[in-house]
């Protein structure tokens, strides 16, 4: 693809810490933008520019480890989307050609009350952390590594736990959702233990425990309303959050 | 029994009842629906019965013990749906804590009602508010013209003229068509949002539940609307 450059008008969330009453949108007008860049490279360069100028802004604080779309790190709103305008793609494999030139880019950090923004781009979600430690595990004895063939898992049981599993944990789910609900992020990790033999055995606590967990984080209720599954980088179904509905009538209702 | 509070007033054990309470209200609005299509007899280019099938019908959905309890029943859940729907938003509105300026949206996302049920649940609530006192609180508490007919001993309300008279005004109609499309949409929503939060869809039934949300959701209030439709043509 031919090498290209595009001016964007970036309108980016400033914040400084927690409480900043000053907190807003900016706008850096006609930065130059490689298009084979990616969307946090363009970030860095912004960055530098700003540094070297000493732009009384300071530079733009985001979140990024992996940069190959399986931290979950990289958390940005772009024009109203998490993760930006491509399907199944994070923040960081994001590329620059998909903007036109002149265009004006919104990056917003992840809206939620669970999820208070630290710093600029930075939201702090360690609530989803909170609902791993509740029961987002098994429990096994050290010892031996288990024979792999030891416990027989049908090839399409084992498929639909790893679609569930592909969960990266970005978060992006509740930033797309109107309600700020974490169902899909919690019924994806309710989901793929409860589809395996392995996660049987604590499936009943596993799943009353996070759920009030998420409940408690201040989570927004679950309407169906479906923006998590468009939005989610690794496109997890919402057909996980009615298994973890079935999971948590029997475990409630149906077992002592 | 902390369990069955805690379950209730979890945010799926909410949900659970929104989805409950919402079906039961599908299931009267079927009955309430054919029911009232007796209407359609009292025209005179459907074999006009002066309304006698449709007074007698209500006579016996105010008298008849069994129909008071589950109209007890209705509007219990009503006010319940309509109760817990309405705090279930506002605690939604403060967990989101506000709207992003970019303005994109994933192009497979659902539609405008599903992010509009409190909107056109006030909308219905409104319409429900005054349709019960239009024809409820006169069947019940007010004095109205009654009909004698051969079938019934005693002289009956007229509730069909009454209906008929009501159907002649524009602003009536209007604001029926307009409260079933919004009942429409809150349905096509609704319909398929219940089973989800009951957690009967999966990959194999979800086309089956669409299919019949939409079907439900066109079919009910299209049938409830041709009554205004009908007879504010027929009184012109
Ligand atoms: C005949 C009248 C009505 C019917 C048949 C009906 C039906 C339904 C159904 C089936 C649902 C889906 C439940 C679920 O997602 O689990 C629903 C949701 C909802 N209804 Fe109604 N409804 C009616 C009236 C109302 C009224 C009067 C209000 C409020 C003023 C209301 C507010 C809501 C809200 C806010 C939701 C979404 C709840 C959520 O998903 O979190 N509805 N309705
Ligand atoms: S930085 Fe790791 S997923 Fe984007």
């Amino acid at each position: 693809m031919a090498h290209g450059e595009i001016k964007l008008n970036l309108h980016i969330w400033r914040q400084k810490g927690v409480n900043d009453k000053n907190a807003g949108i900016k706008t850096y007008k006609n930065v130059n933008v490689d298009t084979h860049m990616s969307f946090l490279e363009m970030l860095d360069v912004l960055n530098t520019k700003l540094i070297e100028e000493k732009h009384p802004d300071g530079p733009v604080s985001f979140e990024h480890d992996c940069r190959e779309g399986i931290c979950g790190s990289c958390s940005l709103v772009i024009n109203g989307r998490p993760h930006g305008p491509m399907q199944g793609t994070t923040a960081c494999q994001l590329h620059m050609r998909h903007f036109k030139d002149g265009q004006d880019v919104y990056i917003e950090p992840y809206k939620a009350t669970a999820f208070p923004v630290i710093s600029d781009l930075v939201t702090d979600r360690a609530a989803l952390d909170r609902i791993i430690n509740a029961g987002g595990y098994v429990s096994v004895n050290t010892g031996n590594a288990p024979d792999g063939n030891a416990v027989l898992v049908p090839q399409d049981i084992s498929d639909e736990a790893m679609n569930a599993a592909a969960c990266i944990g970005c978060g992006a789910c509740v930033a797309a959702c109107p309600n700020a609900s974490a169902m899909l992020f919690t019924s994806a990790k309710v989901s793929h233990l409860a589809l395996l033999p392995q996660g049987q055995a604590e499936a009943t606590k596993r799943v009353k425990k996070m759920v009030a967990t998420m409940d408690r984080e201040g989570f927004g209720n679950c309407s169906n309303i479906g923006a998590c599954e468009a939005e989610c980088p690794k496109e997890i179904s919402i057909s996980n959050i009615a298994r973890m509905n079935r999971e948590y009538f029997s475990a409630v209702v149906g077992k002592d | 029994m902390k369990w069955i509070t805690n379950f209730l007033l979890s945010s799926i054990g909410k949900k659970l009842i929104m989805s409950l309470t919402g079906l039961f209200l599908c299931l009267f609005l079927i009955v309430h629906m054919i029911g009232n299509l007796q209407l359609f007899a009292g025209l005179p280019a459907f074999g006009g019965d002066e309304g006698e099938a449709f007074n007698t019908y209500a006579y016996m959905m105010t008298h008849n013990p069994l129909i008071k309890i589950i109209s007890y029943g209705n509007y219990f859940f009503i006010l319940l749906h309509a109760v817990q729907g309405i705090l279930i938003t506002m605690q939604n509105r403060k967990a989101k804590g506000g709207k992003y300026q970019g303005s994109e949206t994933a192009k497979t996302e659902a539609k405008v009602a599903s992010r509009n049920m409190a909107y056109l649940g006030i909308l219905i609530l409104a319409f429900i508010g005054l349709h019960m006192w239009q024809f409820w609180a006169h069947m019940h508490f007010f004095e109205m013209d009654q009909v004698k007919y051969a079938s019934m001993g005693e002289p009956i309300k007229d509730l069909y003229s009454l209906v008929a008279e009501a159907f002649k005004a524009e602003w009536v109609v209007i604001f029926y068509l307009i409260s079933l499309i919004g009942l429409s949409m809150h349905l096509m929503h609704g319909f398929w949002s219940a089973f989800q939060s009951m957690g009967l869809n999966n990959q194999k039934y979800s086309t089956i539940i669409r299919g019949a949300a939409m079907g439900f959701a066109i079919l009910v209030p299209l049938g409830f609307a041709s009554m205004p439709i009908v007879f504010y043509a027929l009184s012109k």
